[in-house]
């Protein structure tokens, strides 16, 4: 692997990292498995990509896609907690329309972004850094831009967890009977968590496409299991209850996973091409659900042999 | 004071499976008591007290706190009010969250949950000097996880969660009912001096009628949904439990026996039951 895939890993996981916390958020702190993000993901780089290219600056074409993933999400709560529609198909229902929606904000399957102003813009003061580096310079900038952004957003979800509604969030996801008793109204913080998660998202669709230079209604597919295997990744090597280390191993988490893919594609003896990673992915979710329960009894048994 | 009017609750009304678990229910508590409430399996004992916490909604009647009327409110509005500790200790407690968030999620009852940090040094301090009372030294596992705590630890914490800030009355439901018998004892006594020590009102759901008339100032006996009898003062202390057996059939005008009262045997084997006993004499 040469130090321009090794960089672009690093970049797409950067992305991802952000849809690592949203999965984290709907996953793992409101116990809500929501598929929206399959869907609020092309939204972001939608709204993002068809208003910039509109000539909108960046800095409002990005917030538009958060808010735009954030309504995605209160609909998809709003199914669940108004109608009583299980998670899983109310994520589905609302990651369906959104296919239709994202093409009709785009009014076409992809738009590219090339020569337009991008939030990376923003960061042009890094590029004397970047150039006495010696490093590669767009896609360097476009690294520290990521990490700068991804950090923020990082050091806000963790203080907003550890809050007073932060972890009433928590307690509605881990124990909605005990939350009510202790007066937390459950239903505003799924709105708001799952509101939350998908804006996230969506802002990880935006930065993607400003990364990547296009827009495609077809990139959607998978986010919610790339974030899962991140999240999942970062939890088997971080094991921890804090919330800081927890949101640190997210990001941790997806990065690994994208230099892991990138190396797994760059090795030739394995016969893998690009196009692979989502079945990569969902296999290797999969074994990590699994593994849990075939490791486990396998150990009991060492152990009863061994004594 | 906390008052219930005409309280109607049903289940599955239309239904073939319709119970009506209150029917008509009255009951006035003034404050500082504390009621110990008995009665068989299906009485409505759980029914009062999803009532009172908002879990229920009743069909008629109202509940009133110190002159509020709460009927409408959902269960959340009513936390700041109303605390609970429920029966399984797993119900009570976040078992994801560490002790001190658990105590902190206990504080903010009833207050605005701000973005201000859940936990600071004055709020630790606060939980630990709590904590050292249960005598448990679980002022020194702040940080542990609540899943690592035995059941009766993670009671006596939901007791003193329900009892970190104020309210109007204590729901305790069965509380120690999955507890081991000596467990059962040290979370019963801690619940006698916390209620004591910051004179609540309180309401103990209970299955033993040795602890209904050993705890608390007033004891009420639920059957099918109504009161069928209610005693406090001098009359409760000089009443042990066979009495208290007899009052409850004198109350119904039943021939109940014994057995099927604390086994909560149902009215149509304990007729059987009866028919079998005329036939054989």
């Amino acid at each position: 692997m040469n130090l321009i895939s090794l960089i672009g890993a690093v970049e797409i996981g950067l992305v991802f990292a952000l849809v690592a916390l949203g999965v984290y958020i709907s996953f793992r702190v409101l116990d809500f498995p929501d598929l929206t993000v399959d869907g609020s993901f092309p939204l972001g780089a939608a709204v993002a990509a068809a208003m910039i290219s509109g000539g909108i600056n960046p800095i409002t074409g990005t917030l538009a896609a958060i808010v735009a993933g954030c309504l995605a999400g209160v609909v998809t709560a709003w199914l669940n907690i108004r109608f009583g529609i299980l998670h899983l198909l109310a994520g589905i229902l609302t990651m369906t329309a959104l296919f239709s929606v994202n093409l009709r904000i785009m009014g076409r399957p992809n738009i590219p972004l090339m020569n337009q102003p991008t939030l990376i813009d923003l960061f042009a003061w890094l590029r004397p850094l970047v150039e006495a580096s010696g490093l590669p310079g767009r896609p360097t900038l476009k690294v520290l831009a990521l990490l700068i952004i991804v950090s923020v957003v990082g050091a806000l979800l963790a203080r907003f967890l550890t809050s007073e509604f932060g972890l009433a969030m928590r307690a509605t996801g881990a124990n909605p009977r005990m939350a009510q008793a202790q007066g937390i109204p459950s239903e505003m913080h799924t709105y708001i968590g799952v509101a939350m998660a998908n804006g996230l998202v969506a802002l990880a669709g935006a930065l993607f496409a400003q990364t990547a230079g296009f827009a495609d209604v077809t990139v959607g597919t998978g986010t919610a299991i790339a974030g899962l295997a991140a999240v999942i990744l970062g939890e088997t090597i971080f094991r921890t209850k804090s919330i800081v280390i927890a949101i640190f191993s997210c990001v941790f988490g997806a990065i690994g996973y994208r230099i892991a893919i990138a190396l797994a594609l760059n090795t030739g003896w394995l016969g893998l091409q690009s196009s692979d990673l989502n079945l990569v992915t969902a296999v290797l979710v999969a074994m990590a659900l699994i593994l849990p329960k075939v490791v486990n009894p396998m150990r009991s048994l060492l152990k009863r042999s061994a004594t | 004071m906390i008052s219930l009017s005409d309280v109607h609750v049903t289940f599955g009304r239309g239904t073939p499976l319709e119970h009506r678990a209150l029917r008509g229910l009255d009951l006035t508590i003034p404050e500082g008591e504390f009621v110990t409430v008995i009665g068989s399996n299906g009485a409505g004992k759980s029914t009062l007290l999803n009532v009172l916490s908002g879990t229920a909604r009743p069909e008629r009647g109202s509940i009133i706190v110190d002159g509020t009327d709460v009927t409408r409110w959902s269960a959340p509005k009513r936390a700041k009010l109303i605390a609970r500790v429920f029966q399984d200790p797993m119900a009570g407690t976040c078992e994801r969250l560490s002790i001190e968030e658990n105590m902190a999620l206990a504080f903010s009852r009833g207050s605005v949950r701000s973005f201000g940090r859940a936990l600071d040094a004055s709020r630790r301090s606060l939980f630990r000097e709590k904590l050292s009372m249960l005598g448990l030294g679980l002022e020194n596992r702040l940080g542990d996880s609540m899943g690592l705590l035995s059941g009766g630890q993670r009671q006596a914490v939901s007791l003193l969660m329900s009892t970190l800030t104020g309210m109007k009355i204590l729901l305790l439901d069965e509380h120690t009912a999955a507890l081991d018998p000596r467990t059962a004892a040290f979370v019963l006594e801690l619940t006698r001096r916390i209620v004591e020590e910051q004179r609540l009102t309180a309401l103990m759901v209970t299955h033993s009628m040795r602890d209904a008339l050993d705890h608390g100032t007033r004891t009420v006996m639920l059957h099918e949904g109504t009161i069928v009898f209610d005693i406090a003062g001098d009359q409760r202390k000089s009443l042990d439990v066979p009495d208290m057996l007899n009052l409850f059939r004198q109350a119904r005008g039943d021939e109940l026996s014994d057995d099927n009262l604390l086994l909560g045997m149902g009215a149509k084997q304990a007729a059987a039951v009866k028919v079998g006993k005329t036939a054989s004499s």
